[in-house]
């Protein structure tokens, strides 16, 4: 197990410097001024210029910025806007609205996913589980944008239930409703795989041993099958949380949520070069670390799988 | 796969996935091949398709899409792209099937011509993903070592990109808004980010698969009789497992529509005087509360565009596995 974890977190060296790198040289060597419209119609000042150029080691090459760049963030620097605001500010500021997001996204889709799967993998063929399976795959298919617009006129506009975008405040009801929209593919996935998963655990050895010694059907499906058919359903929930840490630009613009995916657009659109490459670089982190903890899972919720 | 809403537009193969498409392709054969005349895996997976409701509806969606794409005149003769602002926002009427937009645009006549951007781009980035993400499967699953590390490597950095957020920062370097790129540069620049952000799926797909049939007995055999590499790959390797690769794709062309779209609608996709459903949607966001119609129309297509590929897909896939018959 150790020495695994270690040939892990080396492997992650390399897809770490590549994707940082691929970013940074994406958004630093875009042509054109990197100042073009940094200073409203009248251009940038010298003095501005000169000392962002300095800061940035903007007139040196590109393995120069990015050695400097790295070294900076690994003493815990994101860098400054060219505006000023440090980009810690911004991360810290942004960063807890997403992840209350995210988590309110996956309760939602764990709960609903997890009870339709379960539900219709009991009842094969079941009116349940054609209704999972037709609403799973629309689920699956309509872009999330789609789903966020049609809910929100829906609920926000047409029947007032919800308002349709949510406050500074963040309150959890107002959360709800992008939580279910950023989780709704998921949802239909985690439905999927319990139900897969648990008709087929349904037909095991063990489960036959269980019901012929008489314990009640609560107990067998409770303890013997969930128990082993939600492996598969940890880990893509696993995933998952580590996918919607990375923020959901498209659900945060839609209900207005002041959150890190938000952040990373509005600086993307504003040419905010700084803000860009440091909040990827925060999210490819979060997104490797949380697939390698999702292996170490696996293996410590199914003792038939052991990494040597 | 990464950004939750990218993990929706192309939908990864879950763990799961890969061992239910990707089992062995020519398991159920000999059974129904000693009865009949010897069919192929395709030829078997046709009989099956030709049962099935499911993939009569969707294949005919999808027929009537791609007509619509190639010839848009025979379903209106409406302008998709001049207006005239007197009728800006107008509802639906018999006049005007879905109404005007707010420069005055037949709605009708532009979700007909949406389609044409919408599929050519889904279809060529399908191609190109299943060209190089197949390629480069096969390069790494049959030679190993070091070249399969490399390989493997270099997916895996493109993979730890999440999607949409890979998406933006290629469209706003190459297609940001002080390019002036022609419409068929802008569409080549949204097919070639897709593609470099959806080959590793497909790459890992055809690599785990190549691996479990490189060791099988017809290979050896092949390979005694004194094959080369080439033949050894086109002949023996690509036929056995294209399988799992035809259901991926059809799946893709789906997810790649609906990914055009958010592209589109994030507005560094497709732009006018391109007609798209994604920027028809992007347009109608602004206005959604006093002419929800504008929204509905195009993402309405939209919708059954993706879920038409999605269920011939499924149909595909549900055909191609022995274990299901």
């Amino acid at each position: 197990m150790g020495r695994y974890l270690l040939r892990r977190l080396l492997q992650l060296i390399p897809v770490f410097i590549g994707t940082t790198f691929l970013i940074y040289w994406l958004v630093w060597s875009v042509p054109g001024d990197p100042f073009a419209g940094k200073c409203g119609d009248r251009g940038c000042p010298d003095n501005f210029r000169e000392v962002m150029t300095a800061k940035y080691h903007l007139n040196e090459s590109i393995w120069v910025q990015y050695a400097s760049y790295m070294k900076n963030l690994f003493q815990g620097d994101f860098g400054i806007t060219f505006s000023g605001r440090s980009i810690n500010d911004i991360i810290v500021t942004s960063y807890p609205n997403t992840l209350k997001l995210a988590v309110v996204a996956l309760t939602i889709e764990a709960v609903i996913g997890l009870s339709a799967g379960v539900l219709s993998g009991l009842r094969r063929n079941g009116f349940l589980d054609n209704l999972v399976l037709v609403s799973t795959l629309f689920l699956i298919a309509l872009p999330v944008f789609v789903v966020g617009f049609v809910l929100q006129w829906l609920f926000g506009v047409k029947w007032g239930i919800v308002t349709p975008t949510v406050s500074n405040e963040m309150r959890f009801t107002e959360l709800i409703l992008p939580g279910f929209v950023l989780g709704s593919a998921s949802m239909a996935y985690i439905a999927r795989v319990a139900r897969t998963s648990i008709a087929e655990n349904r037909r095991a050895d063990y489960v036959r041993t269980a019901i012929a010694k008489g314990l009640p059907m609560r107990r067998v499906v409770g303890v013997h099958l969930l128990r082993n058919s939600l492996i598969p359903v940890v880990t893509l929930l696993g995933t998952d949380l580590g996918a919607l840490m990375g923020g959901a630009i498209i659900t945060e613009g839609i209900f207005g949520i002041n959150g890190i995916g938000r952040q990373v657009l509005r600086a993307i659109v504003t040419k905010e070069s700084a803000t860009v490459v440091s909040i990827v670089v925060v999210l490819v982190v979060v997104y490797l670390l949380m697939n390698l903890l999702v292996d170490l899972l696996y293996a410590a919720l199914d003792p038939r799988i052991r990494y040597e | 796969m990464s950004d939750p809403s990218a993990a929706s537009i192309v939908s990864t193969p879950r763990p799961e996935q890969p061992t239910e498409i990707g089992a062995p392709t020519n398991a159920g054969l000999p059974e129904n091949a000693r009865k009949e005349k010897p069919r192929g895996l395709l030829g078997d997976a046709w009989r099956d398709l030709r049962r099935k409701p499911l993939f009569w509806i969707s294949a005919t969606f999808i027929l009537l899409f791609v007509v619509m794409a190639a010839f848009p005149s025979l379903f209106t003769s409406g302008d998709s792209v001049n207006g005239t602002l007197s009728r800006s926002r107008v509802e639906p009427s018999s006049d005007a099937w879905f109404g005007y937009d707010v420069q005055g645009r037949d709605v009708f006549a532009r979700t007909i011509y949406g389609a044409r951007a919408s599929i050519l781009v889904a279809l060529l980035s399908t191609v190109g993903t299943l060209v190089i993400g197949g390629a480069m499967g096969i390069i790494a699953g049959y030679r190993g070592g070091w070249v399969d590390g490399l390989l493997s490597r270099i997916a895996d950095i493109f993979f730890g990109l999440p999607f949409v957020l890979g998406a933006i920062v290629i469209l706003t370097t190459f297609n940001g808004s002080g390019t002036d790129n022609n419409e068929w540069q802008i569409m080549g620049l949204v097919i070639v980010s897709l593609v470099v952000l959806s080959w590793p799926v497909v790459m890992r797909l055809m690599r785990s698969s190549v691996l479990a049939t490189k060791e099988a007995d017809y290979i050896v055999a092949a390979r005694a009789l004194g094959a080369g590499t080439g033949r050894i790959i086109l002949k023996h390797l690509l036929p056995n497992c294209l399988a799992p690769l035809l259901v991926y794709g059809t799946i893709m062309v789906g997810s790649f529509i609906g990914a055009e779209a958010t592209l589109s609608f994030l507005g560094i996709g497709l732009k006018t005087p391109v007609v798209s459903w994604g920027i028809m949607i992007s347009e109608a966001q602004n206005y959604i509360r006093v002419s929800p119609f504008l929204l509905f129309f195009p993402a309405a297509f939209l919708v059954t565009a993706v879920l038409s590929f999605v269920m011939l897909g499924e149909a595909v896939r549900e055909a191609l596995d022995p274990k299901l018959r």
